[in-house]
């Protein structure tokens, strides 16, 4: 199998493609690093996807006999203010981050790769408005920017996410606008235009590949981001809404206990950090092995 | 209209103030291979960026096949006029294999039978196989001249612009190139623009020169008078002896 | 001839890779003295390898081992980091290829020379300006003293490459390597670049060594030459004997090259089986 995938002369498009898959891939499991990243992340799927196996109680059930409970056999992370066991919280935690992460993925990453690299491949005035539209979405802080449209759009998890969305884009468009600027001029792509290839073809084809790893790094990198915006919305009230198990909100209402029942607020607080790290080690992994420098090289 | 492959006349082309080719005017002919020879920043590229549309602001008649050329590529040019770029480092896109590189251009005209006509380009430019789904990266530098050549060939085009298609090569593999471009020439009728500073080359693979300078043809001469060291003009004369000629009384 | 200038003995230059160390240059040897010596090869051949282990050049993880390395009785291998800088450009110099990315963007020409001269010999100020622009003036530079004022980006590659030989030579190195010196320039400037370099190191009795894939290059530059192929040398021999080579790879470059009274039909294709055992390219 292993064999199949190095082959130096595949004999199909899908074992080239894959062969190239299994190089990054390996490339990725010598990084330690990136390993430890991928398990976090790993363990957060499972949990996300086996919460209802994993979590011993219900993570919306109250129990108000066993309020702020210290962590205990029982209660592994102990409970919050209305008796809910803390652990079953974080790990139905794990599926709304999950949700929050992969949604504003899907929404910012391609919206910021097709404003780049139009903006980058045609140059000109297009490239002025874009990135206009794209500086003036920059120069204001996220979360501030996330709180006004929240505000407008009403708090509640979706609204976060498009919220979370629509400040992230910005990044991603500088970032395929400056990869594109790069290789616009390149003999690559005058060749494909010179055999009559439209625009549009050129970018989604021969332009949008080159900048997706780039992409990639920094939407995990910035996952960290906006796991910590989702929270903080979640924390001032205007993300997630009670009672659903989001961490941020979690931590907000343990502020209340932090001096005595410190476990509530810091059990998610880990729980943010350590995918946060996990997202991080992730990226930076990731970079090392997708630099698209790295393609060109023997 | 002429009936020449390409036909310039008084071609000046420019980027932004600068005015790089001034007043140029020569036809090549059908099944011709003509070279246009000259030191950097001669402006010899820059007529083929300007044939081709990659350099679009020019003045003066460009035809190619007897249809005046536009200021941009277009689809119908793409399929009676074709490029071979200098650098096969730079020519290839980095992530697409050999089999999605030469079929893109028939998809981009909606040609079917792609397999079997991939197939056969490789096996016309003298490609095993096997490297029909490798990566630039896994092909040394001839073999991805090679992929270069056979795409621009993939759409059967009359007419090649080659800019110095052997210049990044070495001695022993811009043989083999050498060798490819006769045979695809005489094989396929090929009319030849090429661009380059070899003059060696130019005794090998063409029929006629213009040596240019300061963006201005300073020479039009047969291959034959390159061959006996017999061009007219100084600075013609110049390059020659640089490029290790023997000089012969014009 | 007295006792060399350089001797090389068994160098060997060798890279780890994912598939095991790879011999990029195997267990070469030769020696010079204070002539022009040509190193010939195509790309990969070890050529430039060759010329940059000799100043210990090699970047990590690459790894340079010989029986024996001698510059001027000094054993190179022996030297501390420390040593070796004193020795590269007082006495040993190296050319590159592109002066784009050898010369510094923001020193002028003139400082960048004087630095050159200042870091191996302590010098008055006005003294230094002298030997600046008489050293512009040897390398045929028109009007040495604007030149001296300008930029990198300010001047064409041929002045570049100009400016480059000035400064690898203003300390009065004993030996020069000039890997691929004009290979970024025209026809025209080859010439003249390629000139100044002779006349400087003739004049001077320097040694040279002189890489470059351009077989004809070297054998009108050079005395003596010796033709690379992967990592090996399969030729010595004098310049003026290039001809009668008898190396199949040797009488095989020399025929794929075009002539400019290009007779034949079709150029003869290096056959690589014929040599090689099995491995390499």
């Amino acid at each position: 199998m292993i064999d199949w995938l190095l082959d130096d002369s595949p004999s199909s498009r899908l074992q080239a493609n894959l062969g190239r898959a299994w190089h990054v891939f390996a490339a990725l499991l010598r990084n330690p690093l990136a390993v430890v990243g991928g398990f976090i992340i790993l363990v957060l799927i499972v949990m996300a996807i086996f919460a209802p196996l994993l979590a011993p109680y219900s993570p919306i059930g109250q129990d108000l006999a066993n309020r702020l409970m210290p962590p205990s056999a029982a209660h592994w992370m102990g409970t919050d203010e209305l008796g809910r066991d803390i652990y079953s919280r974080v790990v139905y935690g794990a599926r709304i981050t999950l949700m929050i992460v992969t949604m504003v993925a899907v929404i910012a990453a391609p919206i910021g790769l097709v404003v780049g690299a139009v903006s980058g491949y045609f140059g000109g005035w297009t490239d002025r408005v874009l990135m206009g539209v794209t500086d003036i979405f920059l120069s204001m802080p996220k979360l501030i920017l996330a709180l006004a449209f929240v505000a407008a759009l009403g708090p509640g998890i979706e609204n976060a996410i498009i919220a979370i969305a629509i400040t992230a884009w910005p990044a991603y468009a500088r970032i395929a606008r400056a990869e594109t600027i790069t290789f616009r001029d390149a003999e690559f792509i005058a060749a494909v235009r010179l055999q009559g290839a439209s625009s549009a073809r050129v970018i989604l084809r021969h332009v949008l590949p080159l900048c997706a790893s780039s992409t990639i790094i920094r939407v995990t990198l910035d996952m960290a981001g906006i796991i910590l915006t989702a929270a903080g919305l979640g924390f001032l009230g205007l993300g997630a809404q009670p009672p659903l198990p989001e961490w941020g909100a979690m931590i907000s209402r343990g502020r209340n206990f932090i001096l005595d029942q410190w476990w509530v607020a810091t059990m998610p607080g880990f729980a943010i950090i350590l995918v946060s790290l996990g997202f991080c080690f992730l990226g930076d992994g990731l970079r090392d092995v997708l630099d698209p420098k790295q393609g060109d090289k023997q | 209209m002429t009936d020449a492959a390409i036909h310039l006349e008084h071609l000046t082309v420019s980027y932004g103030d600068t005015t790089v080719v001034h007043d140029v005017s020569f036809d090549v002919a059908e099944g011709e291979s003509f070279a246009l020879v000259g030191e950097s920043g001669s402006g010899k590229s820059t007529i083929l960026k300007a044939i081709s549309g990659l350099a679009p602001e020019w003045t003066g008649t460009i035809s190619v096949e007897g249809k005046a050329r536009g200021h941009s590529p277009d689809r119908a040019f793409a399929e009676t006029c074709q490029m071979v770029f200098q650098d096969p480092y730079g020519s290839l896109h980095p992530r697409k294999t050999v089999d999605t590189c030469l079929a893109e251009p028939l998809a981009i005209h909606g040609i079917g039978g792609r397999d079997s006509r991939v197939k056969d380009m490789l096996a016309a430019v003298g490609l095993d196989q096997r490297f029909r789904f490798r990566f630039p990266h896994q092909l040394s530098g001839g073999q991805r001249q090679r992929v270069a050549i056979a795409r621009a060939l993939m759409l059967e085009p009359r007419v090649l612009l080659l800019d110095e298609p052997t210049s990044a090569l070495d001695v022993s593999v811009q043989a083999e190139i050498l060798n490819l471009l006769k045979k695809l020439r005489r094989e396929q009728g090929l009319t030849y623009l090429m661009v380059t500073h070899n003059l060696p080359v130019v005794s090998f693979l063409c029929d006629r020169l213009a040596v240019m300078r300061h963006g201005r043809v300073v020479e039009i001469a047969g291959v034959d008078a390159l061959k006996s060291g017999q061009l007219s003009q100084p600075y013609s004369r110049e390059l020659y002896a640089a490029s290790g000629g023997t000089l012969q009384s014009a | 001839m007295s006792t060399p200038l350089l001797e090389i003995d068994g160098l060997t230059v060798t890279f780890p890779t994912a598939r095991g160390p790879v011999d990029v240059v195997k267990g070469i040897s030769f020696t010079l003295g204070r002539e022009r010596l040509g190193i010939v090869g195509e790309s990969g051949s070890g050529k430039s390898m060759t010329g940059r282990s000799i100043l210990r050049l090699i970047r990590k993880p690459g790894k340079v081992t010989a029986r024996r390395m001698t510059f001027d009785g000094v054993d190179l291998l022996s030297l501390s980091e420390r040593q070796m800088r004193d020795l590269r450009g007082a006495r040993i110099s190296m050319v590159m290829q592109d002066p784009k990315f050898s010369l510094n963007p923001v020193m002028t020409v003139g400082e960048q020379i004087a630095e050159a001269l200042v870091t191996h010999k302590k010098l008055p100020r006005r003294e230094l300006k002298e030997r600046v622009l008489a050293m512009l003036e040897a390398v045929r530079i028109n009007d040495p003293s604007r030149v001296a004022g300008l930029y990198p980006h300010e001047v064409s590659g041929g002045m570049g490459q100009r400016i480059m030989i000035a400064m690898m030579l203003i300390p009065e190195p004993d030996l020069l390597i000039a890997d691929e010196p004009t290979s970024a320039l025209d026809v025209s400037v080859q010439a003249q670049v390629l000139d100044i370099i002779d006349d400087l190191v003739t004049g001077k009795g320097m040694g040279l060594i002189l890489i470059s894939h351009d077989l004809n290059l070297v054998s009108r530059y050079c005395d003596r030459i010796l033709v690379m192929n992967s990592g090996e040398i399969v030729e010595q021999c004098k310049a003026s004997d290039l001809h009668n080579a008898q190396h199949p790879y040797t009488r095989g470059l020399i025929a794929a090259m075009p002539r400019m009274n290009e007779d034949r039909d079709e150029l003869p294709v290096l056959d690589r089986s014929t040599w090689t055992t099995g491995a390499g390219t």
